[in-house]
């Protein structure tokens, strides 16, 4: 950092390859567990990550707030973070468009639609397609390795439309999209004490809507037999929101720490770029809900 | 900043240098490069006669799996971030990369990675064996155990190619010297943006494919399986969509190296710069509509294939422009034929076989006869190793007397050259005789007609995999012996920011920015 004040170039680190270490443990003790041999090795690899992550962000935290970072190292950490946030959106693309396919080609050609339709009806002979399947290929003829759900989670009519769930889900993230939009207008004008309160409720909120989220997978589980193995109506709603779920809680963590960070006065009106990359990331998830929200249960 | 490199082992394990972080990722690749270059040898000594002679068909099918994803994976796609690592920063007039912490942990995740799918090979049930595209329900319903260990370690690599290309995103877009405008960017450069974006597009399908694997395997789920109203050909959709991007960002960093070489050899500007860059971009695209032309043969609606053949033989007007304007270039210039040109005008032509049987195979009703023949495995060698591995081999010769300061012996650089070239046609040209003829790919025996051409084909991997030897030896020596390198340029024709530096360069390349006019 002595002879140029145009570029940063950090020391050596060891936090990175540590993070190496606890990745390729993650690896080996997610191949281990799934297979039941035991959940050691996986703990030490997320015990291990969650160390090394908080010593490296504080680190970098604590440079921040020592000066050392250049305002072009912080343009570095927008394009990166904006960068990240498009590859979560092409993970999600890739479910969304597995669901898009079930629905729209395999579901009428397992039907007996199109071309191939008369080898299909040798093999699963009287199955009919419909969306949400209630019963699956498998059961048509028989077999009971995927037993279709008994009820399922789409729009139950408007009638039932306030004990329903996703709902409420829905009314509670878009708010706390609005409320972390306020916490960011009131950073902005330097205004800490509402920035600490909107970004408390938004945390809140987060919380709120996983509660709910567990509530309905209870649900699902105790009472509509709807399971990750009833057949590709289960795969698909558990995957998607699952992994919506998984982000939501990723994204509510890190904004709590944001709050917390925000409770110590890190931030100021022009320096709040890691509550600033966080609130993008609860952004986007807010959106893949709304895709959630249409495709998996208004038109489910 | 000041400073030079740390002591000892802490400058690999803890580097932010983007010199070092290069040069480990390219080691990294080389050493990947034997080991599936090792696998191929086996996979090539079974096949010289009819019959088993070595190993057996359950092994074979883990070489032939193992020596892909290595290769792809394992191989060229970490050589040419290395390349990207080493050369961009310079080329762009930056001191090191944007996000430096990141980049070295996107090295280190791949040594983990692929430890942990090497060491399947000796665990129960052996290495995956279900061809590297890994269709289901091969790769779940009747997959070995290790399959997810190989689902895991895909996850981190991927996770590695992700963080290095948003690295390589941010550096481009963010680190260039002053006057250095998006038009100014040496093709290399431009090259690689465009194959990071690529790579942050479809690195989180791959994940996505395998999530749903490991789903289908361990939690019941049946996104692949009919009998729960999946289906399999779903896997195929979301792999190749993948996939086909995938082999643009194999090859498009190559088409970097290719356009910064051919010039300085022929000691006149690239043909046609402006088209270069548009002619990538259009690849790109296109590269993400095209995927299905994998799929012909799986069953398809007529329209499908009648779609997805007309948009992957657009495709090759683009690549026509690149191949048009690289021979433009070479048209009445001053050519001379050292090492890094011998494998540059190689990859011409050879690469441009490739793109042909591409259009071949692009074509539906054709490709339904040459569908997963030997055919198709000659096809993406042409493109593979003579496209990718050519060029990595171009660029290496061509920058290391930057990289080191010291030249490399020119008369093992042309005889690596020839035995690579001699021994890589030898290789994969009868290939194609015995797709047309009809031999399957991915078999461990095969009908006593394919007899000669196979004979001929092991002897011609065995000289391919002796010359990578020589190269090598070339480069060691060269580190240790070479002789030392001019000053700054080592070529006459050389352009751009990095002949400006010293060879070997400082340790951050550039301190404070050129001007760039
Ligand atoms: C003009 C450009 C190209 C066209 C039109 C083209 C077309 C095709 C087609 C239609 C197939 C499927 C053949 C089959 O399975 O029956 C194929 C396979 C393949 N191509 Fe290309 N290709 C082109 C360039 C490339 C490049 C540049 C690469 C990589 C650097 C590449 C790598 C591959 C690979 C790896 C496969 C085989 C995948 C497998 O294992 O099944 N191709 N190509
Ligand atoms: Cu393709």
């Amino acid at each position: 950092m002595s002879s140029d004040s145009n570029y940063y170039v950090p020391e050596q680190s060891p936090y990175p390859v540590v993070t190496a270490l606890a990745m390729g443990l993650l690896a080996l003790g997610g191949g281990l567990a799934v297979q039941g041999k035991g959940m050691l090795i996986l703990t030490l690899g997320l015990v291990l990550l969650a160390v090394v992550f908080y010593l490296w962000f504080g680190t970098v935290i604590k440079e921040n707030m020592a000066g050392m970072t250049s305002p072009q190292l912080k343009r570095s950490y927008v394009w990166g973070m904006s960068w990240f946030i498009f590859s979560e959106v092409m993970f999600f693309a890739a479910f969304f468009g597995a669901l898009f396919y079930i629905r729209v080609y395999a579901m009428p050609w397992l039907g007996g639609e199109g071309d191939k339709s008369d080898m299909i009806s040798l093999i699963w002979p009287g199955f009919q397609p419909e969306w949400p399947l209630m019963v699956n290929p498998d059961q048509v003829v028989g077999g009971e390795k995927f037993v279709g759900p008994e009820k399922n989670m789409s729009f139950p009519g408007w009638g039932g439309v306030l004990g329903w769930l996703p709902l409420w889900n829905t009314i509670v993230l878009l708010t706390s999209s609005v409320t972390v939009h306020w916490a960011h207008h009131a950073i902005k004008h330097n205004d800490r004490s509402k920035f600490n309160l909107w970004l408390g409720v938004t945390v809140a909120l987060g919380a709120i809507f996983l509660v709910l989220q567990y509530l309905e997978y209870h649900h699902a589980y105790a009472d509509m037999g709807l399971t990750l193995e009833s057949g590709i109506y289960g795969t698909t709603f558990f995957m998607l929101t699952g992994f919506h779920g998984f982000h939501v809680t990723m994204g509510t963590l890190m904004l709590f720490i944001q709050w917390i960070r925000g409770l110590k006065g890190h931030f100021s009106a022009d320096d709040q770029f890691g509550f600033e990359a966080c609130s993008w990331y609860w952004h986007f998830v807010d959106v893949v809900w709304l895709g959630l929200f249409i495709f998996v249960y208004v038109l489910g | 900043m000041a400073h030079g490199p740390a002591k000892g082992i802490g400058r690999w394990l803890y580097a932010t240098n983007h010199k070092d972080i290069g040069t480990m990722y390219l080691w990294f690749s080389f050493a990947m490069f034997i080991l599936g270059g090792a696998f191929a040898m086996i996979i090539r000594a079974e096949l010289f006669a009819p019959g088993m002679q070595l190993i057996k068909p359950e092994f074979f099918n883990q070489m032939t799996t193992m020596h892909g994803l290595i290769m792809v994976f394992g191989a060229i796609m970490p050589a040419f971030v290395g390349l990207a690592n080493w050369l961009i920063p310079m080329q762009i007039g930056a001191p090191d990369m944007a996000l430096p912490r990141m980049n070295n942990l996107s090295f280190w995740i791949l040594p983990f990675g692929f430890s942990l799918l090497a060491a399947t090979l000796f665990m129960e049930g052996g290495a995956p064996n279900f061809g590297w595209t890994f269709y289901a329900p091969l790769s779940t319903t009747y997959a070995p155990p290790t399959v997810n260990f190989f689902i895991f370690g895909v996850h981190i690599i991927g996770a590695s190619s992700i963080m290095g290309s948003i690295n390589i995103i941010a550096t481009v877009l963010n680190l260039r010297a002053p006057g250095m405008t998006l038009m100014k960017m040496p093709l290399f450069v431009w090259t690689w943006l465009i194959t990071a974006f690529l790579l942050v597009a479809v690195m989180p399908v791959l994940a996505g494919a395998v999530t749903m694997m490991l789903m289908d395997i361990n939690f019941g789920t049946s996104f692949f399986d009919a009998a729960g109203g999946g289906d399999p050909v779903l896997f195929q959709h979301v792999f190749w969509f993948f996939g086909h991007p995938e082999v643009y960002i194999i090859i498009l960093p190559a088409f970097g190296v290719i356009s910064a070489i051919i010039p300085t050899f022929s000691r006149k500007p690239l043909f046609g710069y402006s088209s270069m860059v548009y002619a990538t971009s259009a690849i790109a695209f296109l590269s993400f509509i095209v995927w299905a032309h994998h799929m012909y043969t799986v069953g398809m609606p007529l329209a499908g294939e009648l779609y997805f053949m007309y948009a992957t033989m657009l495709i090759a007007v683009p690549t026509g422009v690149k191949v048009f304007n690289w021979i433009a270039t070479m048209f009445g210039g001053a050519i001379s034929y050292e090492t890094p040109m011998l494998f540059s005008i190689a990859f011409v032509i050879l690469f441009t076989i490739g793109g042909f049987t591409g259009l071949m195979l692009a074509m539906a009703p054709a490709d339904i006869q040459y569908h997963d023949s030997y055919f198709v495995v000659a096809h993406f060698h042409y493109v593979m190793v003579a496209g990718a591995v050519f060029s990595m081999s171009a660029a290496v010769y061509y920058w290391l007397p930057k990289w080191t300061g010291k030249m490399y012996s020119e008369a093992m650089g042309k005889t690596h050259f020839w035995l690579a070239f001699i021994g890589f046609n030898v290789t994969f040209f009868p290939q194609h005789f015995l797709g047309l003829a009809g031999m399957p790919r991915r078999y461990a025996d095969y009908a006593l007609q394919f007899t000669e051409w196979n004979m001929v084909s092991t002897v011609g991997a065995f000289i391919y995999g002796a010359a990578q030897i020589l190269f090598l030896y070339n480069v060691i020596r060269t580190i240790v012996a070479g002789t030392p390198a001019p000053e700054e340029k080592t070529w006459e024709g050389a352009e751009g920011l990095e002949w400006t530096l010293p060879s070997p360069p400082p340790f951050h390349s550039f301190s404070t920015p050129p001007e760039v006019k």
